[in-house]
């Protein structure tokens, strides 16, 4: 590695990059070996936020389960909630609502602009540009604003249900969207001139942390790590789901796969989830939000509290064991997550409770390629490299 | 398995199936295809060989490995008995990003032997994903590189995602023996 003859090699030494460590945005925790400042090895360590997710689900009826979705990405519950809804309405073989579609794509949308938002403050303010994160925070706080009148909750939103939504949007709501699609390209335009052209954000992240296109497929590199990297692959193109084919966008692709590049297709994304948000609004249908099936979705109040086939339809689904029961079978759901793709292997028994479920996290998969990402740089490419993977522990763990 | 193969191949299968039974007549036990996914379930002998075949040919190309995992399927009867008491069944998503199609594998593995070859080689994707499914099953990957625990500490004892692991307290449960209840 080091060509340098007057060089004396000194004894390498071991550093603990985490697991408290500011950059690391969560608990995970990479071991180094450090020859100088070079990295020469690099171990990473992980399970500090192992919750059991998969566990639970076995014990959790698949309303239940959404609760557990917000906790994994907690930067974009919104998607989380509507990828896992996806593969049950998969298994049950329903067609939800156009509307409801149409709001879910809206929200997911909108969830990939607050969660890239909070990646580029964080990962700026990592590598020393603090402004960036008030412009970043500041749009998502927009964002959380409206999603909390529309779900009750900035974070912990559980808003999709199998078969539907937890409720209607709120009226204004259209009105605070376009608002915030008018007023978020101008904060971007400020982030580009604070950093696309900066030398110190150039320097720091031209070139570190590159992973080719071969590379990045074998290492199962998904969403915008694998597009950076030049792989034109995007679920809402390839496998559209829940109304995408709909809707016009550009999937934006990088060249050289390294953690500049993961930048400008993350700030590209932003733009195409608003266009897509702007033709959803202009399209919205009227219409139900639920399917119309009682064995699926609660009734309506009127209906519970109104006649006795309400009230017996309502109680079902809320008694333990008398729920939602898909038929025995297998599944696989999956969703382009903001951070990748984010899937759900779900195993029915038949019963109103999921025999498996299997979540394929995608910061789990990026993580694995830290080492060969950092191995032979300098430690401080550790920050960068990490910050432009946006390695969401909860996901990591589960 | 003789009947079942001469069921499925009255139809017109997938390019798949009809390639894989050419080039390995004995390996497929199952194919489904319920919900628009393509499932077949093959033998663990020659799965190394199976996996390779599907990643490299021209036509078909699944060069991408999505997910690795397992199910414990010892409280599914029905399924317990269709693949001769095999306990766990270790999963494979497959992608082809080309033709943008999908493939599940599926591979039963009985508990007195279980291991099966780690993919490793042919995706370096495979290392962390059969880490966690040894860590939460006990399954061994043959040649894998690292086979540690990931997410459990590496002092820990029994295999969380085992149906006879309790969701409270530690331990598998000793009155579930699963050997004995299906002799």
């Amino acid at each position: 590695m080091h060509t340098d003859s007057n060089r004396v090699p000194g004894e390498p030494m071991t550093l603990n990059f985490g697991p408290q460590h500011p950059a690391t945005h969560g608990t995970l925790r990479i071991v180094v070996e450090l020859d100088g400042e070079t990295v020469l090895k690099a171990t990473p360590h992980l399970g500090y936020l192992h919750t059991g997710f998969e566990k639970l689900g076995e014990h959790q009826d698949y309303n239940q389960f959404i609760v557990v979705t917000d906790r994994m990405n907690y930067l974009s519950p919104l998607s989380n909630n509507f990828g896992y809804v996806l593969a049950v309405e998969k298994l049950l073989d329903i067609q939800v609502p156009e509307r409801c579609e149409y709001i879910r794509v809206i929200l997911a949308e909108l969830s990939r602009i607050a969660d890239h938002m909070v990646w580029l403050g964080m990962g700026a303010l990592d590598l020393g540009a603090f402004t960036v994160m008030l412009y970043g925070f500041e749009e998502r706080e927009k964002l959380y604003s409206i999603f909390e009148k529309t779900t009750g909750a900035r974070l912990t939103t559980s808003y999709t249900r199998v078969g539907g939504l937890m409720r209607d949007i709120y009226d204004g709501f259209e009105e605070d969207v376009r608002a915030f699609l008018n007023s978020f390209p101008k904060a971007l335009k400020e982030v580009h001139a604070l950093l696309t052209r900066n030398r110190i954000w150039m320097d720091r992240t031209k070139g570190v942390g590159a992973v080719s296109a071969e590379d990045a497929i074998d290492y199962g590199f998904t969403g915008p790590c694998l597009r950076a990297s030049g792989v034109d692959w995007d679920l809402r193109k390839a496998e559209p789901y829940s109304s995408y084919e709909d809707f016009d966008f550009d999937v934006p692709v990088g060249a050289n796969g390294d953690a500049y590049d993961r930048y400008l297709v993350r700030m590209e994304e932003m733009i195409q989830s608003g266009r897509i948000v702007q033709q959803a609004l202009d399209n919205l249908p009227d219409g139900p939000i639920n399917v119309d099936d009682y064995k699926i979705s609660l009734p309506t109040k009127e209906d519970a509290y109104g006649n006795i086939e309400g009230l017996i339809h309502h109680f079902k689904i809320i008694m333990d064991g008398h729920g939602v029961q898909p038929p025995a079978g297998e599944v696989y759901g999956a969703t382009e997550s903001p951070n990748g793709e984010l899937g759900f292997y779900i195993v029915s028994d038949g019963s109103g409770k999921a025999y498996r479920i299997r979540i394929r996290p995608p910061s789990f998969i990026h993580f694995q390629a830290v080492p060969h990402m950092i191995e032979g740089g300098m430690v401080s490419d550790i920050v960068a490299v990490l910050g432009s993977l946006n390695i969401i522990a909860g996901e990591l763990d589960r | 398995m003789s009947e079942e193969h001469e069921e499925t191949t009255e139809a017109q299968q997938p390019l798949v199936i009809q390639k894989v039974q050419e080039q390995y007549p004995d390996a497929i036990l199952d194919i489904s295809d319920a919900r628009g996914e393509l499932t077949i379930i093959v033998r663990k002998e020659g799965i190394y060989e199976l996996m390779e075949f599907l990643k490299n040919d021209s036509e078909l190309t699944y060069n991408f490995l999505a997910d690795v995992t397992a199910v414990d399927y010892s409280l599914m009867e029905d399924v317990l008995m269709k693949y001769d008491y095999a306990r766990f069944v270790v999963v494979y998503h497959l992608l082809s990003t080309e033709k943008k199609e999908r493939l599940r594998v599926k591979v039963p593995v009985h508990e007195k032997e279980l291991s099966i070859p780690s993919m490793t080689s042919i995706w370096k994707v495979a290392n962390w994903l059969e880490r966690e499914a040894y860590d939460m099953f006990g399954i061994t990957f043959e040649n894998h590189p690292d086979l540690r625990r990931i997410l459990m500490p590496d002092d820990y004892e029994g295999h969380p995602l085992r149906k006879d692991y309790p969701l409270r307290g530690r331990g598998e449960r000793e009155t579930f023996n699963f050997e004995e209840q299906n002799v």
